[in-house]
C-alpha cells in the first residue's frame, strides 16, 4: 500500500530528459565549465560541482527529468562497496 | 545533580490473583505504562472497556527522553480529555533557527494555521506527560487497573487468548487476556517472547543528552547547529522545556566513549563553550544514546498487538517516537472495541497493521532522510550537505533542502481499504484517509471546537441549509457500531468564521463520514442512505 508517485512509468516509456543537442554554443559552455574549476583543489572542485548540481536541479524542478538524469549519469558504474 | 522534578512513587498493590487458584481472564491488558500504554488504557476506558496496565516500574519516565509533542498527538490526548494540563505546562514554540559554523544560515517559522485548538508543537518533559496521563487514568476508577511492579515474564500467544505470567514483589501469578497491547518500548520483552523480528538500520553515531537548568535569555525557539565553534564537526540541538530546563543534544560520533562523555567534568566544559563562560547553569541530567530506524514486519500477531517503540523505532530527529505511537493507539482502540463488541469483523484489526505499518514506513523514511543529512555517511554525501548549507545562506531553494528534522505530521492513510474513494467532486485537503481538520465553531452560542465534536463514535458531519436533518440520516444513530450525527448550520454547530465550510469544501447538503479516530472515511455532496451505509460498512472492514 506504499505508493511512490515518482516511480510511475510513463505510458510511452520514453524519458523526459532531453539528450538531443540543446546547447546553442557547446564549445563556449564546455570552456566555461572547465574554467569554473580552474586553479581549484580537488575538494574545492567537488564543492563547485555539488553546488552546480543543486542549482541546476532546482532550475529544472521536474522530478521525472532529474530521475532520468541521475539514472543516466550513474549508468555503467557498479557499486564498489555494499550499500 | 539538581532536581527540578519530584518523581512520584506509585503504590504497588499485591494483585488479587496472587492468592487465587483459578486464572482470571481479562478483556484487555496493556503492557507498559509509558506514554503509549497509558494512552491505550485511556482510550479503551473511554469506550467503557476495563483494562489492566502492567508496568515493571513504579514511577514515571526517568530523565530526559521525549520532548516535543505535535499537534496531532495533542488532538488525540484532547479527545481523551488530558491535553489541557500538557498544553498549560508545556512550552509552545514555532521559530526554528539553523546555524552553521559561527553564523545563522536561516530561520523558519512553522507558521501554524490559525484557528486550531491545539498548537503546532509543545515541549514538555516526558515525566510530566506521564504524570498527567496517570492522573487521568485515575478518573476512570476501577476501569483502569494500573499495576505497578508487575513484570511480564512469560507469554503464550494462543488463538483465542493470550496467557501471561507476571512477576511481582510477592511472587508470580497467571493472567489470561482476550487481547494484549504491547507498549513496552524499543527493547520490548514481549516482542522478544514471540521471537518477532525487528529489522532496519542502526546508525553508527552517538548523541549526548544534557538537561541544564538556567535562567537564560535565549528565546523559546528550536536552535540547530551544524559544525558550531563550540563543538566542531558535529551537530547540536537546543530545545527549551518547562521549569527553565533546557535540553541539549550533542552529536558525538561513533568513536566516542559513552561512559567518559557522560562524566560531568567532560560535559560541563562543552556546555560552557556553548552557553558562554559567564552563564550560570546547573546540570540536571546526562545520558548518551544511539539509535536505529527499524520496525516489526507486522504489528498484529493474532490477539497480541504492538504499538509505539515496541513496534517501530525511529531516529529522534523530527519528534516521531511518542507522537507516532500515540497515533497507533488512536488507530487501534476503536477497532479493538468494535471487534470485542462484534460490530466489526476481527479482520478490521488487520487494517491496524496495514495503516500503521504504512505510517511507520513514512516516519522511518523521513527520519532516515534527516539522519542522512545530519550525519552524512560518505565524503560525497558530506560535500552535498555542506554545499546545501552554503547555498542556503543566500538562496531560499536550498533552505528547503536543509534537513535538521522534518517535524512530525500525521500520515494520511491514502490507500486504506477503509476509505471510500471520492466519487463527488471536492477540493481541498480532507480526502478520505486524512485526519479531520479542526475549526472554531459555536454551539448554543458558546465557543467550541469542531474536533471536540468528532471522534469516539463514527460521526456523520452533515452541512444543513435549513436546519433539517433527513430521518434516514438520523436513523444511523441507532447503528450498533456507534454513530452520531453532528450538523453544521441552523440548529447545529455555527460555522462562525466560515472555516468549517472552507476546510471541508462543504456546501449545503454535504456529508462527511468520520471515523472514531477523527479520520475522514467518506464524503458526499448529498446524503444518500445507501451510499452512506456502504461507506460505514467499508470503514468497519466489512467491505
Amino acid at each position: 500500500m506504499f505508493i511512490d508517485k515518482d516511480k510511475t512509468v510513463r505510458e510511452d516509456g520514453m524519458t523526459k530528459l532531453t539528450t538531443q543537442p540543446n546547447l546553442s554554443r557547446p564549445d563556449d559552455f564546455y570552456e566555461a565549465l572547465i574554467e569554473a574549476h580552474r586553479g581549484l583543489s580537488d575538494d574545492q572542485s567537488r564543492d563547485v560541482n555539488c553546488k552546480l548540481v543543486l542549482l541546476l536541479a532546482n532550475h529544472i524542478g521536474d522530478m521525472d527529468v532529474l530521475k532520468d538524469a541521475l539514472e543516466m549519469a550513474r549508468k555503467g558504474h557498479e557499486p564498489e562497496t555494499a550499500t | 545533580m539538581l532536581q527540578t522534578y519530584q518523581y512520584p512513587e506509585f503504590q504497588y498493590v499485591p494483585p488479587r490473583e496472587l492468592s487465587s487458584d483459578t486464572v482470571t481472564r481479562k478483556p484487555a491488558v496493556v503492557v507498559g505504562a509509558g506514554p503509549i500504554g497509558l494512552t491505550a488504557a485511556l482510550d479503551l476506558a473511554a469506550q467503557g472497556v476495563p483494562v489492566v496496565v502492567l508496568d515493571d516500574n513504579n514511577t514515571v519516565s526517568i530523565g530526559s527522553r521525549a520532548v516535543c509533542y505535535a499537534k496531532r498527538a495533542l488532538e488525540v490526548w484532547d479527545r481523551l480529555g488530558v491535553a489541557g494540563p500538557m498544553v498549560d505546562k508545556g512550552i509552545g514554540w514555532k521559530i526554528g533557527k539553523v546555524f552553521r559554523d559561527e553564523e545563522m544560515v536561516y530561520q523558519f517559522d512553522l507558521l501554524p494555521e490559525a484557528d486550531h485548538k491545539m498548537p503546532a508543537f509543545i515541549n514538555l518533559q516526558q515525566y510530566y506527560l506521564e504524570e498527567y496521563l496517570v492522573e487521568r487514568c485515575k478518573a476512570y476508577g476501577d476501569l483502569v487497573d494500573l499495576r505497578w511492579k508487575n513484570k511480564v515474564t512469560g507469554l503464550e500467544n494462543n488463538a483465542d487468548h493470550v496467557a501471561l505470567t507476571i512477576a511481582t514483589p510477592d511472587g508470580d501469578y497467571r493472567l489470561d487476556a482476550d487481547w494484549v497491547i504491547a507498549c513496552d518500548g524499543a527493547k520490548s520483552d514481549i516482542r522478544g517472547m514471540i521471537g518477532a523480528s525487528f529489522e532496519g538500520q542502526a546508525f553508527q553515531d552517538r548523541f549526548l543528552i544534557a538537561d541544564v537548568v538556567m535562567k537564560a535569555d535565549f528565546p523559546t525557539e528550536r536552535w540547530f547547529w551544524f559544525n558550531p565553534p563550540f563543538h566542531r564537526n558535529q551537530s547540536v540541538l537546543l530545545h527549551k522545556q518547562c521549569d527553565n530546563v533546557w535540553r541539549i543534544d550533542f552529536q558525538l560520533g561513533w568513536d566516542a566513549d559513552p561512559e567518559e562523555e557522560k562524566k560531568p567534568e567532560n560535559v560541563i566544559p562543552r556546555l560552557k563553550a556553548m552557553l558562554g563562560e559567564d552563564t550560570e547553569f546547573e546540570l540536571e541530567w546526562v545520558s548518551v544514546y544511539q539509535f536505529a530506524c527499524r520496525r516489526m514486519e507486522h504489528f498484529r500477531h493474532g490477539r497480541l498487538l504492538f504499538a509505539g517503540d515496541a513496534a517501530h523505532q525511529v531516529s529522534p530527529f523530527g519528534a516521531r517516537g511518542a507522537n507516532t505511537g500515540v497515533q497507533d493507539i488512536d488507530n487501534l482502540s476503536w477497532k479493538l472495541k468494535r471487534v470485542m463488541d462484534g460490530t466489526a469483523p476481527e479482520s478490521l484489526l488487520d487494517t491496524y497493521d496495514t495503516e500503521r505499518v504504512f505510517a511507520a514506513d513514512d516516519n522511518l523514511m523521513n527520519s532516515t532522510r534527516s539522519t542522512d543529512f545530519i550525519t552524512p555517511k560518505s565524503p560525497i554525501s558530506r560535500a552535498f550537505r555542506d554545499a546545501t548549507l552554503d547555498l542556503a545562506r543566500e538562496h531560499p531553494f536550498a533552505r528547503a533542502l536543509v534537513n535538521s528534522g522534518r517535524l512530525s505530521m500525521p500520515t494520511p492513510y491514502a490507500a486504506s481499504p477503509l476509505n471510500t474513494p471520492d466519487t463527488d467532486a471536492f477540493k481541498g485537503r480532507m480526502t478520505p484517509g486524512t485526519p479531520a481538520a479542526d475549526a472554531p465553531v459555536t454551539a448554543d452560542g458558546q465557543d467550541a471546537w469542531l474536533l471536540n465534536r468528532l471522534g469516539g463514535d463514527f460521526t456523520v458531519l452533515y452541512f444543513t441549509l435549513d436546519g433539517g436533518v433527513p430521518d434516514e440520516l438520523k436513523a444511523f444513530e441507532d447503528d450498533p457500531a456507534g454513530v452520531k450525527v453532528v450538523t453544521v448550520g441552523p440548529g447545529g454547530l455555527a460555522d462562525v468564521k466560515g472555516l468549517v465550510a472552507e476546510r471541508y469544501d462543504a456546501t449545503p447538503g454535504s456529508v462527511y463520514l468520520i471515523r472514531p479516530d477523527q479520520y475522514v472515511a467518506a464524503r458526499f455532496r448529498q446524503f444518500d442512505a445507501r451510499r452512506l451505509r456502504v461507506a460505514l460498512d467499508t470503514a468497519l472492514g466489512k467491505g
